[in-house]
């Protein structure tokens, strides 16, 4: 089996970020399953809660390439 | 660089450039996709990003002078365009954010979004195909920048001391946590931030041009391939490229918009009353 410990180590980081993302849409889900009106307040949040938590994982991809 | 491992790939048989004949596979895509020489040879600076950067410069500043040009009280669609991208990020992003005396920022945000926003769609677009944020380069300069912005509109609000002190140590918190709090919030604020500004337009940029590459190279590794049974499979890569050149779309506009919201927070996080 080939490869680089890299690898090893962006799977694991992959884990605690996707459960970050499912976190923070749950949570928009909720908000606006509770009060529908709320949708375009929430959403800038949701979306910068995400790219937020997503890019943790991306510099794991991107390390996992460059080192 | 997509053309050549293209060519190396469906060469396999006779031996490509940079395969080896006797184990001929799919050579995945590797960070030297992203190493383009010099436009005359050799390996000066004049490359195709930095070709692409001048391209996009160039279009921001011909879509926004275009779209104005007119000034009709009743907009025609180019203007309604440009006002629509204008005061997306004026009101939703400047207004919203920063607040009180945000009409300064307006400019560098728009700015900002357009141009980051342009370059991230050359990864898609027909013909160009290379997202120029993927060169770590040009998000430094972005996010250094925007550290220089906002640390100056701090420094030049409070005097360098008493920003500092409105960073370093947040009212309403006791006295003990400050030995904790204090160098995170430093570390924090004025250290971590421009680099994670810089690295995850970068790493999205990145991570996506890659898989692009992954699924186009390896559909065509597949279809050039002797197994039959690779040849009918081979377009569900393509489908698959097809979908995630979609995705990436969405990808590339919510980053650019991410990195002007963020760029709106520091500099309204740099000038908030902290009383």
């Amino acid at each position: 089996m080939e490869g680089t410990l890299n690898l090893v180590g962006y799977g694991l980081g992959a884990a605690g970020a996707s459960i970050g993302v499912g976190l923070i849409f749950a949570a928009y889900i909720n908000g606006v399953a509770r009060q529908p009106e709320a949708r375009g307040m929430l959403q800038p949040i949701a979306f910068l809660g995400f790219a937020l938590a997503e890019a943790l994982a991306l510099f794991g991809l991107v390390l996992a390439f460059v080192l | 660089m997509a053309l050549t491992a293209l060519g190396s790939v469906l060469s396999a048989e006779e031996g490509g450039e940079a395969v080896d004949p006797s184990k001929a596979g799919f050579v995945p895509p590797n960070s030297l996709e992203f190493a383009y020489p010099d436009i005359f040879g050799g390996d000066g600076w004049l490359t195709k990003p930095v070709l692409q950067i001048v391209l996009a410069v160039v279009v921001v500043f011909l879509f926004f002078f275009l779209s104005s040009r007119k000034r009709a009280m009743v907009p025609g669609k180019f203007q309604f365009a440009g006002e629509g991208v204008y005061g997306f990020i004026r009101n939703g992003v400047g207004r919203d954010v920063i607040g009180h005396g945000f009409e300064k920022f307006v400019p560098y945000l728009v700015t900002l979004f357009a141009f980051i926003y342009v370059n991230n769609v050359m990864g898609i677009f027909p013909g160009l195909n290379f997202p120029t944020m993927s060169r770590i380069g040009f998000p430094i300069v972005l996010a250094l920048l925007t550290w220089g912005i906002y640390n100056y509109v701090g420094i030049r609000k409070f005097g360098v001391y008493g920003y500092f002190k409105n960073m370093m140590f947040p009212p309403g918190v006791p006295k003990p946590v400050y030995i904790l709090l204090a160098p995170i919030e430093f570390v924090s604020t004025f250290l971590v931030r421009p680099v994670t500004l810089a690295l995850r337009l970068f790493a999205n940029m990145f991570a996506g041009h890659l898989l692009l590459l992954v699924f186009m190279l390896g559909g065509a590794y597949m279809l050039a391939n002797e197994s039959l049974l690779l040849n009918v499979l081979s377009p569900f890569a393509f489908v698959t490229a097809i979908a995630l050149t979609f995705f990436e779309a969405l990808i590339q506009l919510l980053q650019a918009y991410i990195f002007t919201l963020l760029t709106a927070l520091y500099i309204a996080g740099a000038m908030a009353e902290e009383h």
